[in-house]
């Protein structure tokens, strides 16, 4: 059994690609992810890694240099956030379509403008339609475990896309916490080795990757995009259920608490859901019939697995900390899009929350519970801003 | 190289029939080429473009060796990547063949969007070769201007008006910006001249570290000539001194073919009017309206060929 470590979880995510030790890793720092890359330079500065670290010069050619790694035929990991992600967009589609297991860490953060550097989820919700696996963590061992699954999901033949796993800026990725780290052998033996597809590298069977393609097929290598999606959320299940025999922390793509005879639920992505449970705790230590929902994989969405968790219910919060100008939060429609074929309904409003790291506090997620409860919440609500 | 015309037509062709590229382009000429001039492993990485569309409208393929196109401006990073994965793989023990890594990219892949990712590879030392397929233009686009489009050129935008005679700039010189990052091998080459190009493009195979070709690509469409005077075209560029051949190896620069030739007095020098005459691109020059610009432009050759000179210690 590994000893239990205290770091923050840019740390720990650095950690896992130590013991991963994968063949390239190219970086861009960016905060609140740069702590990821600096520390993994120190491990491949002291030889505890025989990775190939490649230092870009922007974040689009540090994914530029992933996609040609990854193509090759080598194991690729990278990090970034906020405007880095932005600034891969073009790239990202790249990756999926050519069905590269990249992983890459998001330390989530604001998009500019103005500039901020704190926590909201606009980046990965940014970057949500591009054929990535997207899974949020709530803490530090969840920011750790998530790394090491994310290899495992990307890597399974039924799905070979790319893997994103989000963690809160800052709220994660600064905050110490305790984690439990695999030993590194037990590490070694999870992911296994790297088994590439057609790499580039081989030369002697050469591949043209990325084509030009017309009318007649584009549709067509859409499809098996889809088709992959399909099938990474039961991989996706099936990971996580693994994951669980193996280390006893039980994940699953959605998460209930108390929500089995709950009436009034609130829904939310990464660090608030750890809020939420506190304050499902108090609220049902008065007796309130509350519970909560965390949703861990928002790509593929887990969209049946969401309605049966929440049919019946009369009322439900969608938490979502970023918002898609002139629309909703992305969440909200995706929960409601769920739910319509249910037989009963619960009512959805949607709460858009902490953009630009604004602050999320027990009693206003209580507040939340109390305008689900009294039935004063309205469609559309903007929580703790100034109006 | 002591290669004849007759061993090189046997070598198996690693760019082959059935791409798309229009009559008389120069892409696939100068990319048969440099694909000759290693008898190792090859992988390519090609950045959008006339070449890339042309040469893979899936399900075909006129590569015979691995090739990767990602998008515009990441030839450079991308081809890094996959040289990336090699060296790790190396070290790991899962690879023992001597690869090579090529890039190919349009002047506008190259000068414009794909600089910064281009500089960043080489400032990082890579081992790999950039061919910039220099036709001086957005050719794939349908002709417009680009960093490498010539003063006086019209393209669609920077069309030539009652006021204004084309492209104002003049050309940016990448090959010595390139050069400007210490890098091991650059040269510039023609397609007509191929012992020269093809000895620069093996110079650049072998560098031990990053090496860039700057490669001038006439296009028929774009400058408006017939399909048949490409390579003549080409020709022209070096004799009029507008497309100096020279190279750039540890430390020195050299002139090579026709250039050094001019510069040893052993050739003529032609006018760039010659150049500007034969092209469509250029016509508008030829009204009295803007007779000082061909001036101007000869008057800019000769200063860059002089500064070239020197750079060569001549
Ligand atoms: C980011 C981005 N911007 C613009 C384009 C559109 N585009 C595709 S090819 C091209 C021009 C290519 O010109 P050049 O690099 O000079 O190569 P050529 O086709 O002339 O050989 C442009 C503008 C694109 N594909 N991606």
């Amino acid at each position: 059994m590994a000893e239990q470590l205290v770091c923050n979880g840019d740390q720990a995510i650095a950690y896992s690609w130590k013991q991963v030790n994968p063949d390239v890793v190219a970086a861009y720092p960016i905060t609140p992810q740069t702590i990821i890359v600096e520390n993994f330079s120190e491990f491949v500065a002291n030889g505890e890694v025989s990775t190939e670290y490649v230092c870009a010069e922007s974040e689009h050619s540090a994914m530029s240099i992933c996609i040609g790694s990854s193509a090759a035929g080598a194991r690729v990991a990278t990090a970034t956030a906020s405007a880095g992600l932005a600034f891969m967009w073009e790239v990202l589609w790249i990756a999926s379509a050519m069905r590269l297991p990249i992983v890459m860490s998001v330390a989530n953060r604001a998009l500019s403008g103005p500039i901020n550097i704190h926590c909201d989820h606009s980046d990965a919700m940014g970057a949500r339609d591009a054929g990535w696996v997207q899974l949020f963590g709530e803490n530090v061992q969840e920011a750790y475990d998530d790394s090491l699954m994310s290899f495992k999901i990307a890597e399974n033949m039924k799905v070979r896309l790319p893997v994103m796993n989000c963690i809160d800026g800052f709220i994660i990725t600064h905050a110490l916490e305790k984690f439990l780290p695999m030993e590194d052998d037990e590490v070694k033996r999870y992911v296994g080795e790297f088994k590439p597809i057609r790499p580039l590298l081989d030369w002697k069977n050469p591949t043209t990757y990325g084509p030009f393609t017309g009318t007649d097929y584009y549709f067509e290598h859409k499809y098996q995009i889809v088709e992959a999606m399909r099938e990474a959320k039961n991989v996706v299940k099936d990971t996580l259920q693994e994951f669980g025999r193996l280390t006893g922390r039980k994940y699953d793509m959605i998460e209930g608490y108390h929500l089995e005879d709950a009436d009034y639920v609130v829904m939310a992505i990464g660090s608030t859901a750890g809020t939420l449970r506190y304050v499902v705790d108090q609220l049902r230590a008065e007796g309130k019939k509350v519970g909560s929902l965390k949703l861990r994989l928002f790509r593929p969405f887990p969209s049946a697995e969401v309605a049966k968790a929440l049919e019946g219910k009369k009322a439900v919060a969608i938490m979502d900390r970023a918002i898609s100008m002139g629309s909703t939060g992305p969440m909200f429609p995706e929960v409601c899009a769920s739910l319509y074929n249910s037989k009963d309904r619960p009512r959805l409003c949607n709460y858009i929350y902490g953009l630009g790291g604004r602050d999320v506090r027990p009693q206003e997620l209580a507040g939340v519970f109390d305008q689900l409860i009294n039935g004063t919440c309205k469609e559309m609500n903007f929580m703790g801003v100034r109006i | 190289m002591s290669v004849s015309l007759k061993e090189l037509s046997k070598l198996e062709p690693r760019y082959t029939e059935g791409h798309r590229l229009c009559a008389g382009c120069a892409e696939p000429i100068i990319a048969r080429q440099v694909l000759m001039a290693t008898n190792k492993p090859i992988v390519v990485s090609n950045a959008t473009g006339c070449f890339e569309v042309s040469s893979t409208v899936y399900p075909f393929t006129s590569w015979t060796v691995p090739w990767i196109h990602s998008a515009f401006e990441n030839a450079a990073p991308t081809i890094t990547g996959v040289e990336s994965a090699y060296v790790a793989l190396k070290r790991k023990g899962k690879i023992t063949d001597d690869i090579r890594f090529v890039s190919f990219g349009g002047d506008g892949a190259t000068y414009d969007i794909g600089f910064q990712a281009l500089s960043g590879a080489i400032e990082r030392g890579h081992r790999f070769m950039y061919v910039c397929l220099n036709n001086e233009a957005y050719m794939n686009t349908g002709i417009q201007r680009s960093g490498a489009t010539g003063r006086g050129a019209q393209t669609t935008t920077c069309p030539a008006g009652s006021c204004i005679p084309g492209k104002r700039e003049y050309p940016k010189d990448l090959t010595r910006i390139v050069i400007a990052h210490d890098i091991p091998y650059a040269a510039q080459a023609s397609p007509h001249n191929y012992r020269d190009l093809m000895e620069k493009a093996r110079k650049g195979f072998d560098a031990n570290g990053p090496a860039f070709l700057n490669v001038i690509a006439p296009c028929p469409r774009g400058w408006r000539h017939d399909s048949s005077k490409t390579v003549e075209m080409a020709k022209l560029a070096v004799e009029t001194c507008v497309w100096p051949l020279y190279e750039y190896e540890n430390g020195k620069y050299s002139l090579t073919g026709e250039s050094k030739r001019i510069a040893e007095g052993a050739k003529e020098k032609r006018p760039v009017s010659d150049w500007l005459k034969a092209q469509g691109r250029f016509g508008h020059l030829m009204k009295p309206q803007w007779s000082s610009i061909a001036e101007e432009i000869q008057h800019n050759i000769d200063k860059r060929w002089n500064e070239l000179l020197k750079l060569c210690q001549i």
